[in-house]
């Protein structure tokens, strides 16, 4: 992150494309509250690489305005690790979908989390598959009817928060797309945060998923921080995790200070980002190579 | 091939955990010090405990980059090694074994049987691996190998474990050989002093070496045999070379994170088997779509699916020539030997950079973890490191195109992280400003373009590597066709039907993709007789080279039991070809293990 005083708004970080998303789409509202909240903290593009796997919602970093993947499905977490790992001073931000991350790269999730990774994860969950036309997804309730599940899903859908927190996850929070200073604010901890911040935002499909609407979630949310929720404590952000009925939290439900993977890896202790130093063998190092051989 | 005044074999057999790899270390370094070749080969399985390993190793004061023929020399540490192995050695070799625990057995074909009372020699009973050391006394003696100079070699071994394990194993060691001093028969002819001394690694250990040489800055893996020893290697000099070395959860992961990095801008580099290098491919077509360097290594065995996990073949040929979906241009490359595998890859670390793609290097079984002596003034650690169109520095010109449809279809690509460089890379075809063009923006005539943008890359590839050489005598009655690790195998093959009075030449191919066609065409339309040596059952490379050139051999050497070829399987094939006795030669494996 830069110190220098910039001056850059949201508009700045407005990418080449406009969204191709449906009109009312939940993942409108994520974008707003992206380019709002690197705006505030004083990025400018070239700070920023935004990575994103295959979906809807993943066709995000054609829409900002940052160094962008747009990789294959599932597979954001890993490609985003390559990057931080080849350029740690950048700040990497991983967007996608329910579908994408916990389902096609749920390993990728749970691995993450357990290395601790310091990237940014928005998750814009709309609990279907939209991009091919409204399936079940890891996330859809017990008893949805999707064109996969016509007498409805009998599946126990995944627990994003606590799965997050199980796994070693740093910081944990999840939002709601209709509120963009409440997930501009989330986003801009999780940016900070130093280790893998998961962010799951409810981003309604309105096209695709009738159940989880704007209404749904705006008759249900509540927010933590309205409880005094203390963030340290793991258990109680399980348990209010695990909500999905009257009460829905947002907010951030937990949040440790465990060593990043960046911090612990010794390469990275000096000599800037990988990706900027020299290339080839010093002198010694490879006569020693040599020397051990004989 | 330049075959020396020494040729010897022996061979130390054994289940796994008795320790055959410590004699084995210990008498390749011996070698390697007096400057001799070396070229050792494992035959084992996939258990920790157990079994049977049957170690070859082949000392000559000439190159010999194969196991060779024949064994001089067994060492058996168990009695089952006696009972598969003793009808393997004639007249004028020994058998060294300890006489406590293992008896003579019953398939005697003239070896001289060299027992050693290991219990009476030593006081040290409770230690099983005793026995080890006592043959290794022994050898040192049968073989001509001073004791000053074995002892040497166990002191630098065991020195870092105390001086009581220096003098107990020194003890036991000289034990073993002065009783066969006093009993057995020395062979003839004893290693000659070599030049200087040599080096020695694993094919495993020269892939490595090569990526770290050639600038490699990140490494991911998920163990599997037998690109394992990539990792170890990695693993271990990762923080002193500046290397970040990461194990993953899955293949899938390796490879993704591989072309992350790279996209950022480093040397990325991953090594795998043909199984998980079937969860990477979809990252190949990625790496190729967003047009990011970056380079996966395929150290084959035998197949498919788990198949044999210990043992060599060269069966993927096919699977990395398809990997991945869609049609797409990509690098591929199967090293001839270790030092080939350790030039190969500051070269194909260029290529890639150069032309913005993916890169294959195949490697097998037998060369990755054989272990060859080399010559380390061969070893060049400081390779030329071009990077291509990279662009490294920040700029305030506005307009900057990731995907240029340039003249030579290569875009220059930004280093992560550059102000005024601002792109996304996308799996989508896109535009030449990253724009997808798969969605909304469906355009027939950019998608076109951005195809052939990328094709075009290649039009001028072949000029920058080497053709293939035809080897030996341009008139040969036979041409013999390889390809990869075969070569040393082949070229001794060669050599030898020569020295018999069969004319014999030897093509060996490097380069899959890109291939030279026309120049492999101009070399074989003036051949005689064709025949293909390959490590699989359907003939992958007869096929390939069917399919871009046209061209059909006349016969077949093929071999797909898990085990590698040896010269004389390839002499036999091509006598029996010549005789006219079959167009296809399947050689018996004589060593069972």
């Amino acid at each position: 992150m830069t110190t220098t005083e910039i001056n850059l708004t949201p508009r700045d970080f407005k990418g080449k494309s406009n969204p191709d998303w449906c009109a009312g789409c939940g993942d409108f509202g994520v974008l707003n509250a992206i380019q709002r909240a690197v705006a505030e903290m004083g990025f400018r593009p070239h700070d920023i690489m935004t990575v994103s796997g295959i979906g809807c919602s993943s066709n995000l970093p054609g829409y900002i305005n940052t160094y962008g993947m747009h990789t294959l499905h599932g597979r954001s977490l890993a490609m985003a690790t390559g990057v931080k790992m080849a350029n740690h001073e950048m700040n990497v931000l991983v967007t996608g979908g329910d579908g994408d991350g916990y389902g096609i790269g749920g390993n990728h999730f749970t691995h993450t989390a357990r290395r601790n990774t310091d990237l940014t994860y928005i998750v814009m969950n709309n609990q279907i598959y939209g991009l091919t036309t409204g399936q079940v997804s890891p996330t859809s309730s017990i008893g949805m009817t999707t064109k996969s599940t016509p007498f409805g899903n009998v599946e126990q859908p995944i627990n994003p928060i606590t799965s997050a927190i199980m796994n070693g996850a740093t910081f944990v929070a999840r939002a709601y797309s209709g509120d963009v200073r409440q997930m501009s604010d989330i986003f801009q901890q999780g940016i900070r945060h130093k280790g893998f911040s998961i962010i799951d935002v409810f981003s309604p499909c309105v096209t695709f998923n009738l159940t989880n609407t704007h209404d749904f979630f705006k008759e249900r949310i509540k927010k933590l921080e309205d409880d005094g929720h203390d963030t340290s404590d793991w258990k109680t952000a399980c348990e209010k995790a695990m909500l999905f009925g009257d009460e829905i939290y947002t907010g951030v439900f937990y949040e440790g200070d465990r060593s990043s993977l960046e911090d612990v890896e010794p390469v990275l202790k000096e000599g800037g980002p990988l990706a900027y130093r020299k290339l080839g063998l010093e002198k010694d190092d490879a006569q020693k190579i040599i020397d051990r051989m004989m | 091939m330049g075959l020396g005044t020494y040729d010897f074999a022996l061979a130390i057999g054994g289940e796994a955990g008795q320790g055959i790899a410590t004699p084995g270390d210990i008498l390749a370094r011996i070698i390697v010090r007096r400057g001799l070749h070396l070229s050792t080969y494992n035959a084992y399985q996939s258990i920790v405990r157990g079994g049977h390993i049957f170690l070859t190793m082949r000392i000559s004061d000439g190159e010999i980059q194969n196991h060779g023929d024949k064994l001089d020399l067994l060492l058996c540490l168990n009695q089952d090694t006696m009972n598969r192995h003793q009808r393997l050695m004639g007249p004028g070799t020994r058998i060294v074994y300890n006489s406590d625990s293992i008896e003579p057995g019953t398939e005697d074909k003239g070896a001289d049987l060299c027992g050693l009372p290991v219990l009476a020699l030593t006081d040290n009973s409770r230690n099983r691996l005793v026995q080890n050391t006592v043959g290794m006394g022994a050898i040192a003696f049968l073989m001509g190998i001073d004791f000053s100079v074995l002892e040497e070699s166990l002191t630098l071994r065991f020195q870092r474990r105390g001086q009581e394990m220096v003098d107990e194993n020194v003890k036991v060691a000289r034990a073993g050989f002065d009783y066969a001093e006093e009993h057995f028969k020395l062979f003839d002819q004893s290693p000659p002093s070599g030049g200087k001394p040599l080096a020695v690694w694993s094919g495993n250990d020269a892939l490595a070496m090569g990526g770290a040489a050639a600038g490699v800055k990140f490494y991911a893996a998920y163990p599997m045999s037998p690109a394992t020893g990539v990792l170890h290697w990695m693993a271990n000099n990762a923080r002193n070379l500046g290397i970040i070395v990461r194990q993953v959860e899955d293949e899938i992961g390796v490879a993704n994170m591989v072309v992350g990095a790279a996209q950022a801008g480093t040397r990325s580099l991953c090594a795998t088997s043909g199984g998980g290098f079937a969860l990477m491919t979809e990252a190949i077509g990625a790496a190729a779509m967003m047009e990011i360097p970056c380079v996966f290594i395929n150290v084959m065995r035998a197949g498919p699916s788990t198949g044999v996990p210990t043992k060599t073949e060269q069966g993927d040929l096919w699977q990395v020539l398809g990997a991945s979906q869609g049609d797409f241009e990509r690098i591929i490359v199967s090293p001839l030997d270790t030092l080939d595998a350790f030039n190969t890859m500051a070269e194909v670390f260029n290529l890639t950079d150069k032309y913005q793609c993916p890169a294959i290097v195949i490697s097998d079984l037998y060369i990755s973890e054989g272990r060859y002596s080399v010559d380390p003034d061969k070893i060049n650690m400081h390779p030329n490191i071009d990077r291509g169109a990279l662009i490294t520095e920040a700029s305030d010109t506005d307009g900057y195109l990731r995907y240029k449809d340039t003249e030579s279809g290569i875009s220059p690509r930004a280093l992560a992280g550059l102000e005024g460089y601002v792109h996304v890379a996308a799996t989508d075809e896109h535009d030449e400003d990253s724009t997808l063009l798969s969605d909304e923006f469906t355009n027939p005539h950019k998608r076109r373009q951005m195809v052939e943008k990328r094709a075009r890359k290649f039009d001028t590839i072949l000029s920058d590597i080497a053709a293939p050489v035809l080897v030996g005598p341009a008139d040969a009655d036979v041409t013999l066709i390889g390809w990869g690790s075969t070569d040393g195998i082949i070229a001794e093959a060669v050599g030898e039907l020569n020295a018999a009075g069969v004319s014999v030449n030897h093509l060996q191919i490097k380069w899959m993709v890109p291939f030279h066609g026309e120049e492999i065409m101009a070399i074989l339309s003036k051949t005689k007789k064709t025949i293909i040596v390959e490590n699989n059952y359907s003939g992958q490379f007869a096929r390939y080279l069917r399919s871009e050139t046209g061209f059909a051999a006349d016969g077949h050497i093929r071999k797909y039991d898990g085990e590698p070829f040896a010269p004389h399987h390839i002499v036999d094939g091509v006598n029996a070809q010549v005789n006219g006795e079959t167009d296809k030669y399947i050689p018996y494996q004589e060593i069972t293990v």
